[in-house]
């Protein structure tokens, strides 16, 4: 069998060949079933759940039904939107604090070995000693309530940001380091051009989980405060609810808790996205 | 960082070649007693092209560190013929080291914003650069978007953006396939040749230190030192016909020979 070169082979024409179809068809599935399977097994529990307070006749007092929590919801929307605006407001600044003086004392350790030596270990012991141990005691020396949960808020938020950031200062490419070097770049500019931008991915990686945690440690040191009036976030409704046997609005309290994470969540992962989608490996999409 | 001590006889007479550096007997030793260069003394002449040759271990990339002050000598010293200021000496290292978070040109303008001159005429410069080395039109690509050889032509024209006197290259192409490392090989002697800089190229392969340089220092490991020196007689430009010459061929057959018998014919070229 000889091929004349002076021939070129016909183009192909488009085929898609079994395996490709496959591999496709495959993609589909998987790209409806990723937001089509939460759903699914949502309405699932919900509806379990409705069967289940209905079939055994479940007291409200003991378990309200989905329906109860949400029409709790929306009459006492009243009540509990005031608090849910302090838990937001207290979550939201705990987690502003602890990019601010977390990500500070990141940069702060990278541009001294001495200070991180020095003052690292105290961040360790304050993220391992559980906040209900020492909320009390915040509380009992900080007279403001929201001053209290802050710091409380804070201290539970703050570690993840200084650990990521200050690993990622440290993990810019050694032979970049030495390029900054060869040009003479001085210690800002290193910090500015070079270990910053390698840190982001670090440090958003931190940010995401401090935002889940400055929300528990909102909801926990308010649990630790205790009284009410004004001033209380959603903890407190739910301490007061259960008091009172009032389940549907307890319920109503959870699930805006709960709501609130989920969307501390889902913003943070759409700023990272936005962050690194040009440039960072967690941002690329894979080719097969 | 780098001294530069005018103790070196500058510009010759006619003219004709000035030393850019000298290494005067120099050591380096790492800890107390891990001799990575044992009394290397080493010019550099403008305008040359000098491959340091040897296998793993023979201190050639230390040598360069040296060279780019990234390291003091333990002994001995590096002289300058001429003032080196800031961009006047630039390194390409064997990854492209790009910064992930930053478009080609603006890697390439990294040089200019260090030294806080981010003007007009610099961007201008970078865009000539990117051209100069076929990537006109990835100038607002991210390195990813690259390919390994794309990404060591930006590297190069990192280097070469700030018009330096001496670049050091530190097997830039050692983790190309053969294809690509022909063609940069044949980009760079044209780059070097219209920039008018000096290179000191470390590298393990003799086909490639002999079809770039004009003079190629051999090295051997444990202690890390030079052992042989010699010139490769062919003259520039050279093209991919010097490639499949049989002068090309003698010619590595004679750095071979120079390496295996410099390095007590117990080891084989590497």
């Amino acid at each position: 069998m000889s091929i004349d070169p002076a021939v070129p082979m016909a183009d192909p024409k488009p085929v898609l060949d079994h395996e490709e179809a496959q591999r496709l068809r495959a993609e589909r599935l998987s790209r409806t079933g990723r937001w089509a399977l939460p759903i699914l097994v949502f309405v699932l529990v919900i509806a379990g759940w409705h069967w289940l307070v209905t079939a055994k006749e479940i007291p409200h007092y003991i378990l309200p039904g989905p329906g109860l929590v949400a029409s709790t919801l929306w009459q006492d929307f009243g009540i509990l939107a005031g608090s849910w605006l302090v838990t937001l407001t207290v979550t939201g600044l705990a987690l502003l604090l602890a990019v601010v003086f977390g990500g500070g004392l990141a940069i702060l350790f990278t541009q001294s070995k001495w200070i991180e030596m020095s003052f690292f270990p105290y961040a360790v012991v304050l993220q391992v000693t559980p906040i209900v141990a020492i909320a009390p005691l915040i509380f009992i020396y900080v007279d403001s309530k929201i001053a209290g949960l802050l710091i409380c808020a804070w201290i539970v938020a703050f570690f993840p940001i200084l650990s990521n950031t200050t690993l990622g200062l440290n993990s810019a490419d050694h032979n970049l380091r030495d390029l900054f070097s060869v040009y003479g770049a001085s210690r800002w500019q290193r910090l500015r051009y070079l270990q910053l931008p390698a840190a982001l991915p670090y440090f958003l990686g931190g940010l995401r989980i401090a935002g889940g945690l400055s929300l528990i440690g909102a909801v926990v040191a308010e649990f630790v405060a205790g009284s009410g009036g004004i001033g209380s976030g959603l903890a407190f409704r739910i301490l007061e609810s259960s008091y009172r046997l009032n389940m549907p609005r307890m319920f109503a309290a959870l699930t805006l808790i709960v709501v609130t994470g989920v969307a501390i969540y889902l913003v943070l992962s759409w700023v990272t996205w936005m962050l690194l989608r040009k440039w960072h490996e967690s941002a690329l999409k894979r080719d097969a | 960082m780098r001294t530069a001590t005018h103790t070196v006889p500058s510009a010759t007479a006619d003219g004709t070649s000035r030393t850019l550096l000298a290494m005067q007997n120099v050591d380096k030793i790492f800890g107390t007693d891990v001799v990575a260069l044992r009394n290397m003394t080493l010019d550099v002449q403008e305008g040359d092209f000098l491959s340091l040759l040897g296998p793993s271990g023979c201190g050639k990339s230390t040598a360069l560190r040296l060279i780019a002050g990234l390291s003091q000598p333990t002994r001995g010293a590096i002289r300058w013929g001429l003032p080196m200021a800031d961009g006047d000496l630039s390194v390409v290292f064997q990854e492209p080291t790009l910064m992930p978070w930053a478009t080609v040109i603006d890697n390439v303008l990294l040089p200019f914003r260090i030294a806080g001159s981010l003007t007009d005429e610099a961007r201008d410069r970078a865009r000539d650069m990117l051209a100069r080395v076929g990537l006109a039109a990835f100038e607002d690509a991210y390195p990813r978007e690259l390919s390994g050889g794309m990404k060591m032509r930006v590297s190069i024209a990192r280097a070469l953006v700030t018009r330096p006197k001496l670049m050091l290259m530190d097997e830039p192409f050692a983790a190309l396939d053969e294809i690509t490392r022909f063609k940069l090989n044949d980009d760079l002697l044209q780059l070097k040749d219209s920039m008018d800089c000096t290179v000191v190229f470390v590298t393990h392969s003799v086909f490639e230190s002999v079809f770039l340089s004009n003079r190629i220092v051999i090295m051997a490991a444990r202690p890390g030192r030079v052992i042989r020196e010699l010139a490769v007689d062919a003259p520039y430009p050279r093209t991919e016909e010097f490639r499949t010459s049989t002068k090309y061929a003698a010619q590595c057959r004679a750095a071979s020979d120079a390496l295996h018998e410099a390095m007590g014919g117990d080891v084989g070229v590497h």
